[in-house]
């Protein structure tokens, strides 16, 4: 079945995992620097030089905080909710490809169907956040796992629609075999309306403000992680982030052609490519946040009904018309 | 406001955001870097001496009823010929003031006849219980070896023309020469005991 040793799948999953893991903490590091930046404050900066060391001072802190479990809530799915958010933002590392190199992928699993794959995982990932709202047997938390679930479905639905002008493009579901697709020309030229969709959905997909009305701090305390703590909420903390860790390499992959050089540079690795991109996506996330405001729930899903969907809809048909008439 | 007006105010605020990352940060590193405060600033109290060494106070209460928060004890008693504590009749034989009940509002600076207590800039009074809050005169008195305290007459007059400016400096705050240290020595820490026992 697997198409390599299952020792190189090991090897190759515990350094993914790794990297992924460490990528977190830098990113939430890098996150609040740069926010502290944009407030005029100068962020972490005791713990270590530059505050480099703040993520593991954070990692301690979590460890050692009290587990609680409300006793109105229900203690297996309580338990269990931070898991599922958790191990479906890793399980999608598992079939992204970071780079390639003359022997191969850089990845753990080229799959056929990557992105299927990463949308079936993310979406499974909402049901971590709906069951940690529903199984707290508390009102806030509740509100957030609705907010989430109603969010979720409003925006995926455009996410997919955009995504589908660019694999009408490439013509394939494979996630290498669309970077490949991007040799010569970035996806984000021809489908910069889809590019424009797949941001603003992604954000809302991953409860990043200005969509984190499942969490909203201002009006339901925390949202779903309300009466989380220690390790089962940094695992929630995880997730959030890897999802938006996530949805970066995905727009990398299907919008800024992967790991392709721009400007014929193709001496600087693929690699340091996909990492910049990626990173480039993510500096976006933290702008946004600290620039907008929360939207109103209404608001929110007017603009993912009646603004997003139907425009994203109409970029699918645009593409499929201009494809098929193009040959 | 229409399309174009909407995605223009969504630039403006991005590049607001962005110009907001480049500009200088107020903060002002506490605990490494501390901030010049104005010198009639309300602190620890202080309570001085004479140059020959005797204390100021006589223990006669006027700052206990000046004390709007009912922060000041003082229990005067007679000097003993062989041993002048001050060089009137009377001296405090207990002087406490509770400094979490004290509004640092100075009036007792401005009862007191013979300007013995005053207010310092000391500021950094963080402790663990509430019973070292309570500074008698072991901790209040200025030790003979630091001098006669400062009356805040004699203090650098008017606001220091770089109020507000950061002062670079590592350790504790220097205001003037007398004022240099924020923990001066060895603090004996005292518990409340009943005044009648």
């Amino acid at each position: 079945m697997l198409d390599q040793p299952w020792l190189v799948v090991l090897v190759k999953s515990v350094i993914v995992l790794f990297v992924v893991v460490t990528t977190f903490a830098y990113s939430m590091l890098f996150e609040r620097k740069i926010m502290g930046w944009m407030q005029l404050r100068p962020g972490p900066n005791r713990v270590g030089p530059w505050g480099l060391l703040q993520p593991a001072a954070d990692a301690a802190k979590m460890l050692f905080k009290e587990d609680l479990t409300p006793e109105t809530a229900d203690p297996l799915i309580y338990r269990l909710a931070p898991f599922i958010s958790l191990v479906c933002a890793m399980g999608a590392f598992a079939v992204i490809p970071f780079s390639e190199s003359s022997a191969g992928l850089w990845g753990v699993a080229n799959v056929n169907a990557g992105i299927l794959v990463i949308f079936a995982l993310t979406s499974i990932g909402v049901y971590g956040i709906s069951l940690a709202g529903w199984s707290s047997g508390s009102k806030y938390p509740l509100l957030g796992a609705v907010r989430s679930t109603a969010q979720m479905i409003s925006y995926e639905l455009a996410m997919t629609l955009s995504v589908i002008g660019v694999l009408i493009l490439a013509g394939t579901t494979s996630l290498a075999g669309i970077v490949h697709a991007q040799y010569k020309l970035w996806f984000i030229a021809p489908q910069i309306v889809g590019f424009i969709i797949y941001i603003i959905t992604a954000v809302a997909e991953t409860n990043r403000a200005p969509f984190d009305l499942v969490e909203a701090e201002t009006e339901l305390v925390g949202g779903f992680h309300t009466e989380y703590s220690g390790l089962r909420f940094g695992l929630f903390f995880i997730a959030e982030y890897l999802n938006m860790i996530t949805v970066s390499c995905i727009a990398t992959l299907l919008f800024l052609g992967g790991w392709n050089a721009p400007f014929g540079l193709t001496f600087i690795p693929g690699i340091v490519w996909f990492v910049l991109k990626v990173g480039l996506f993510i500096f976006m996330y933290i702008w946004l946040r600290t620039t907008l405001p929360r939207l109103r729930y209404d608001r929110l899903m007017n603009f993912g009904w009646k603004v997003l969907l139907p425009v994203a809809t109409l970029n699918l048909m645009v593409t499929a018309a201009i494809v098929a008439l193009m040959g | 406001m229409g399309f174009f007006g909407g995605v223009t105010a969504l630039a403006k605020g991005f590049a607001t955001t962005f110009q907001f990352a480049f500009r200088k940060k107020p903060t002002v590193q506490y605990p490494t870097v501390k901030k010049q405060h104005a010198p009639r600033f309300h602190g620890l109290h202080e309570l001085r001496r004479y140059a020959d060494g005797k204390e100021r106070c006589i223990g006669c209460e006027l700052c206990a009823i000046a004390c709007p928060a009912n922060a000041i004890t003082v229990i005067g008693a007679e000097n003993a010929p062989d041993d002048r504590r001050s060089p009137g009749e009377r001296y405090a034989a207990r002087y406490e003031i509770d400094e979490l009940r004290c509004i640092f509002c100075g009036l007792c600076e401005e009862a007191c006849p013979t300007d013995a207590i005053v207010l310092t800039p000391r500021f950094e009074m963080a402790d663990y219980r509430r019973g070292s809050f309570i500074y008698s005169k072991d901790r209040l008195l200025v030790p003979p070896e630091a001098g006669v305290g400062t009356a805040p007459d004699e203090r650098p007059g008017g606001i220091p023309a770089d109020l507000g400016a950061v002062i670079e400096q590592k350790g504790t705050v220097d205001i003037a020469a007398g004022y240099g240290a924020t923990h001066r020595g060895e603090i004996l820490k005292t518990e409340r005991r009943g005044l009648a026992g």
